[in-house]
């Protein structure tokens, strides 16, 4: 069942909107523009004071998309779940970088609200949730009344606040292809203070080892360009090491041309481009168990 | 305005009916459903113990549990706790307070009392799943809530030991004579647990209007109004809009009047972003659903300087026509020849070094209410200074200052920004202007934007000393951007001279501060005036002195530190109660603890290294050279209570507790006997503001006289001797004088005006001498003295710090309070943490809590105190003030220990990851 409102604001008319199935929701999207309220985390604090004058599709009362299913290719994270869902889930090793990251996107009151698409849909550079589902291979499912698709996240975010959602489409899930749920992950974040704080950097990296040799490697990058991005040089650099503290050296000597940071108010250009490597150092010894991942502050 | 369907608001959106739980009742409100949660609780259900500071998520403020799981009420759309179950904090006590409240009551985890709520709320969640949390496991769990005050320890002791307080709390106050020096929890306490204190937004009339203010989104900038009557026309709810044209009075203030130089409404030019140009007043909904971008306003910006350095080149256009060089003002103090004693010694260090803007960052913003009560306009509003509230409110709205009441509200913290009017003369002006109650709430970020921050300062400075390691001589100076306005701007130039020197002999010396008006946000008051800046400069110098002579940088300290009998810079001579030295002495073990562990530490470790580093402060109580005057009226009730007109503002410290101590003992009666009357400028006398650490020492001063006087009428009324003492029976005076007993019959007694039978009111000013031209007299009637030794952690690679502990030794002649002397120590501990590693306010950039970084809970390392009371003859008790001292040692003391760990001396602060990273690397590339 739909509930719906409708208000005369001065402007023009607001709708608002709770559905409570899917179906629901997109065919409201396909008949108007809305703006998505989900967890709200992002939404109030960009709403500020000023008074609402866009329609708001309220999705909170979507509960298929709430939780993490296993299905035959994929794990299946729906997009209203929370960090909180997902610390609180039973998941394989490969996703303690996303367990971790979950555990530092703002605060517990923060992770109790938020959701894991929301923090894709918001799309800052600095969000936490990116670099540890880009080592997952991850993919976003993006539905419309017509037509499902899915794009893997580096496509799906575009740029600072900027991503591939069409009108009339909504993110249902995220997926991590099952193939890629393997091995065991880090994640480090570095900050200027040890709670609710903006990442300088963060970096997630995941690693399959077999007999003491890196099979497979997995590692990404965030805060330091308009998307987090996966760090291929490093990757390779990594494949076929064994697992020791020349794992490091690996790292440092590796090339790494995906980044370009940025001077703001948390760091310089030069700061980002040398933590960088750092906690992409330390992301890969914590996830080869060579020592514990820790918070960089 | 289109039709108005039945149900229907203005709001843009239809209201909907959402029925939830509300500790454990069941409610229903009619509200736009995405409403956030915190304005319907606060709002609609009048539940204001759920605070908001910063509507974004950043501060934890309004953090209420859903469904057992805790959230920020901000955050959360009305139609989302549909047929749930919300519990706020005053849900938390079931007739009794919960063991969580108890506990932070015992332990003083509450000042202000602004985010305890939140704090409450989080740690019940906690504790429900896990009685009793570690310490790792607190912080997490409460590391989404932001504390100015405390600096975090007692909060994170109260939840560990909840479980220990399941008996409640121990309400009983010491007995008569012995209030002094005992802790007993806060007279204040009990409404900042459980939800029922009334901070400046809490208590707003229902028929309020509410107040918008429209402000400059440029540095500087022109401006004219379009056609306003049309605007309002247009807008069915708005009741008015009123700018500078409409201010009856003069359009002028400041808190320093010689220096008077505010607008409350800008005219026809805004010289700082954020200032304000006009006012809008209306229906609480309209305002609600009010977008600004049609308000008829046209800008037209102009150049703007945001450098002191740009501000007081030539050719700069002056901020203010009657300040050449933009030049607001400059102190100087002189004293011997400190260029001959620089020349002549045997070593010398110098250096430069650069501060930020501070943003003061109390979680309560700016909030209130104005009325008219038949000709007098009152304002009901958080604040550290209600009679200078009501000079300046009065001035700039032409009434004579008894038609202007003040009554203060809790204050969610101050630090020295709410000494300045902010929101008094504009709702005071919508309030006589629409004969309406007149509401505003600052939003967190004009709070930012448009409020006072702690001054920038670029300094550089010389010291020298002769062989043996004494220092001979310095030369200090300092430009402190002051901003568009001169707020406290003259007491940071003034005070920083006199400070600069730190608390050592400086035989030879010369310190100027230049204080320089830019466009940036006005610089004012914040707990240091100015000091804390300076004294990172002269610390650091002296670790470099003490490395040149290869002395122990303690022992170099010890060796230079004033001592009773010592002249200052200005020539004053201590003769007693300085305690620099013994602050210093009790450091001695915890110094060489520290440095061996570092070393150890260092032999092993190659990617972080650990730092000890130690710094002094000093600071006068009080006015510099100013009369100071405290007021204190204390009086016996024909029903036998004491009741004290407490007029020294309590905004967290605790002077509502200190103050009544201070007066009980004085008096010999028992704090139970005690009613407090507030601040309230209709019926209590001026006890000064709050600012310059002058509470305890000033109107405790006051306090213990008015309290002697009334004990001198009762005695006197008796005719017994001053040995005698003193019970309240009931509505009799008993005393007892050896084996006789006499007894005073209130009742029988005539009564004044205030229903007081005995009355005494006392004055106190502290004796100061003016400073002459070369900056030489008795500024301060007496000082205070401290010195922390930091001890942490740097990451090579990353460039983070880790605080390991603080130790911090202070001179407070006498802790009237320990527990409430303790919670100021680690408040300023955490406020210097945050000025040194952290807190960079960047107009128009940083204008939130969460590009703007306070330390929160998991930032502030543990702090041991160590109380030293070396009595000040002055100071009621002996005792001296201590609010801003505590702040001043812990940043240079950080920066020290940073370069004894790196090697580095970061020169600017904050220090961040990438600047130390920067000094690091800058070090290796010299190599």
């Amino acid at each position: 069942m739909v509930r719906f409102w409708e208000g005369s604001g001065r402007q023009s008319v607001i709708r608002y909107a709770k559905p409570t199935t899917v179906e629901e929701a997109l065919a409201l999207l396909g008949e108007d523009r809305w703006r998505i309220l989900a967890g709200g985390t992002d939404f109030y604090p960009a709403q500020g004071a000023k008074p609402f004058r866009d329609n708001i599709l309220d999705i909170n009362g979507l509960a298929a998309l709430r939780g993490i299913a296993e299905t035959g290719e994929h794990w299946r994270v729906g997009a209203r779940t929370t960090w909180t869902d997902i610390v609180r889930q039973k998941l394989p090793g490969a996703f303690d970088a996303l367990k971790s990251a979950a555990r530092e996107v703002g605060s517990v009151q923060i992770q109790n609200l938020a959701s894991i698409a929301g923090n894709l849909c918001n799309a800052s550079p600095a969000a936490d949730g990116v670099p540890a589902l880009l080592v997952l291979d991850a993919d976003v499912e993006l539905k419309s009344a017509r037509a499902t698709r899915h794009l893997p996240i580096g496509d799906f975010i575009l740029g600072n606040r900027r991503t591939a959602l069409q009108p009339g489409e909504m993110v249902t899930a995220i997926r991590v292809p099952k193939r890629s749920a393997v091995g065991s992950s880090a994640f480090v974040k570095l900050g200027a203070r040890r709670y609710l704080v903006i990442s300088i950097a963060m970096a997630a990296a995941r690693l399959v080892i077999e007999d003491g040799v890196v099979a497979d490697a997995a590692v990404a990058v965030g805060a330091c360009s308009a998307v987090a991005r996966r760090l291929v040089g490093v990757e390779t650099a990594l494949r076929g090491k064994p697992v020791s503290a020349a794992l490091a050296d690996a790292v440092f000597s590796a090339p790494i041309d995906e980044l370009s940071p940025i001077a703001d108010v948390r760091g310089s250009a030069e700061y980002r481009q040398d933590a960088a490597r750092e906690i992409v150092v330390r992301a890969v010894r914590a996830a080869a168990g060579l020592d514990e991942g820790k918070v960089a502050a | 305005m289109s039709m108005t369907r039945s149900g229907m608001t203005r709001s843009g959106m239809e209201r909907a009916d959402i029925a939830f739980e509300v500790n454990g009742a069941a409610v229903s409100v009619s509200v736009p459903p995405v409403r956030r949660l915190s304005q319907v609780l606060r709002d609609e259900l009048r539940l204001t113990g759920t605070k908001v500071g910063c509507d974004a998520g950043d501060c934890g403020a309004c953090t209420v549990l859903v469904d057992g799981n805790p959230v920020c009420a901000c955050l959360v759309p009305a139609a989302s706790v549909t047929g749930a179950s919300v519990t706020t904090v005053e849900g938390l006590a079931n007739g009794r307070l919960s063991a969580l409240q108890a506990s932070f009551l015992e332990h003083g985890a509450a000042q202000c009392g602004i985010c305890t709520p939140g704090l409450l709320v989080a740690a019940t969640a906690l504790l429900e799943r896990n009685p009793t949390p570690s310490e790792a496991e607190t912080q997490d769990a409460l590391g989404g809530v932001l504390c100015r005050c405390t600096g975090y320890r007692k909060i994170v002791a109260a939840v560990m030991q909840a479980s220990q307080h399941v008996n409640g709390v121990d309400l009983r106050l010491p007995e008569a004579g012995h209030a002094v020096g005992a802790s007993p929890i806060r007279l204040d306490g009990v409404p900042k647990v459980n939800g029922t204190e009334k901070f400046g937004g809490d208590s707003f009339p229902a028929d309020a209007l509410s107040v918008l203010v429209v402000r400059s989104p440029h540095y500087h900038a022109g401006f004219s109004f379009g056609d306003i009557e049309a605007w309002v026309k247009a807008h069915p709810g708005i009741t008015g809009v009123f700018t500078a044209a409409d201010i009856p009075g003069k359009n002028c203030f400041g808190v320093i009047g010689p220096f008077a130089d505010q607008p409350a409404l800008a005219e026809g030019a805004a010289r700082l972003r954020g200032e304000a140009v006009a006012l809008v007043a209306g229906e609480r909904e309209t305002i609600l659903d009010l977008d600004l971008a049609d308000f008829p306003i046209t800008w037209t910006e102009r150049p703007h300087v945001l450098q002191p350095r740009e501000a007081k080149a030539e050719g700069a256009a002056p901020i203010h026509q009657h300040r050449p060089a933009n030049l607001l003002t400059s102190g100087y103090v002189e004293r011997g020849d400190a260029e001959g004693a620089l020349a002549g010694a045997a070593v010398t260090a110098s250096g430069a070094f650069e501060t930020s803007f501070v943003e003061h960052a109390y979680i309560e913003p700016e909030a209130g209410y104005a009325y008219m009560d038949g000709d007098t306009l009152v304002v009901v509003a958080c604040t550290q200074a209600p009679y200078m509230d009501r000079d300046d409110t009065a001035k700039v709205l032409g009434l004579p200052v008894e038609k202007v009441r003040i009554v203060p509200t809790a204050t969610g913290g101050g630090f020295g920004s709410k000494l300045d009017v902010s929101l008094q003369p504009l709702i005071g002006l919508v309030a006589m202007k629409t004969g309406r109650p007149a509401a505003l709430a600052y939003t967190r970020n004009e709070s930012m934007m448009s409020t006072t921050k702690r001054h920038p300062a670029e300094m550089k400075a010389t010291i020298g000393t002769d062989g043996e390691g004494r220092v001979t001589g310095m030369v200090f100076e300092g430009d402190f951007n002051t901003g568009a306005y001169a707020s406290w701007g003259p007491t940071v130039a003034n005070r920083v001279p006199v400070h600069a020197s730190g608390p050592y002999a400086t035989p030879n010396y010369r310190a100027t501060g230049y204080a320089i008006h830019t466009n940036g946000p006005i610089a004012g008051a914040f707990r240091g005036f100015g000091v804390p800046q300076a004294t990172i400069m002269q610390e650091t110098l002296y670790d470099e002195l003490a490395g040149k002579l290869g002395i122990d940088r303690l022992d170099f300290r010890l060796k230079n530190c004033l001592r009773d009998g010592c002249e200052t810079v200005t020539g004053q001579r201590l003769e007693s109660g300085v305690g620099i030295g013994e602050c210093l002495e009790q450091l001695q073990p915890h110094w060489t603890r520290a440095v061996a562990e570092a070393e150890a530490f260092n032999a092993t470790s190659t990617a972080s290294k650990r730092g000890v580093g130690v710094a002094s402060c000093w600071y006068g109580c009080g006015n510099t050279s100013l009369p100071n005057p405290s007021t204190i009226k204390v009086g016996i009730s024909a029903a036998g209570e004491v009741i004290l007109h407490q007029g020294a503002v309590d905004i967290g410290q605790g002077s509502n507790t200190v103050i009544t101590q201070i007066c009980a003992d004085a008096l010999g009666l028992p704090l139970e006997k005690f009613k407090l009357r507030s601040a309230d400028t209709a019926i209590s006398p001026d006890a000064g503001k709050t600012s310059a650490s002058r509470q305890t020492f000033v109107t405790g001063k006051a306090a213990e006289k008015s309290g002697r006087a009334l004990r001198d009428k009762i005695l006197r009324f008796a005719n017994v001797s001053e040995n005698a003492s003193l019970d309240l029976d009931g509505s009799t005076i008993v005393i007892h004088q050896g084996e006789a007993t006499r007894r005073i019959d209130l009742a029988a007694l005539d009564t004044d005006a205030d229903d007081l039978v005995f009355v005494a009111e006392e004055t106190y000013d502290p004796p100061t001498l003016p400073l002459d031209a070369k900056g030489q007299g008795k500024p301060y009637a007496l000082y205070g003295y401290g010195a922390q030794i930091a001890e942490l952690e740097v990451d090579l690679k990353l460039g983070t710090v880790k605080l390991i502990k603080i130790t911090a030794a202070h001179d407070v002649g006498k802790a009237i309070n320990p527990v409430l002397v303790e919670g100021q120590i680690e408040g300023g501990i955490a406020q210097g943490i945050g000025m040194a590693l952290m807190e960079e306010y960047i107009p128009g950039r940083t204008e939130n809590l969460h590009d703007y970084l306070i330390p929160t809970i998991g930032d502030v390392p543990p702090v041991e105190h160590i109380l030293v009371e070396v009595p000040d003859p002055e100071g009621p008790f002996g005792a001296k003030g201590l609010g801003e001292h505590v702040l001043i040692p812990t940043a240079p003391a950080i920066l020290n220990a940073i370069r004894h760990a790196t090697g580095v001396l970061v020169t600017k602060v904050p220090a961040t990851p990438s600047r130390i990273l920067a000094a690091i690397r800058e070090k290796e590339a010299r190599r």
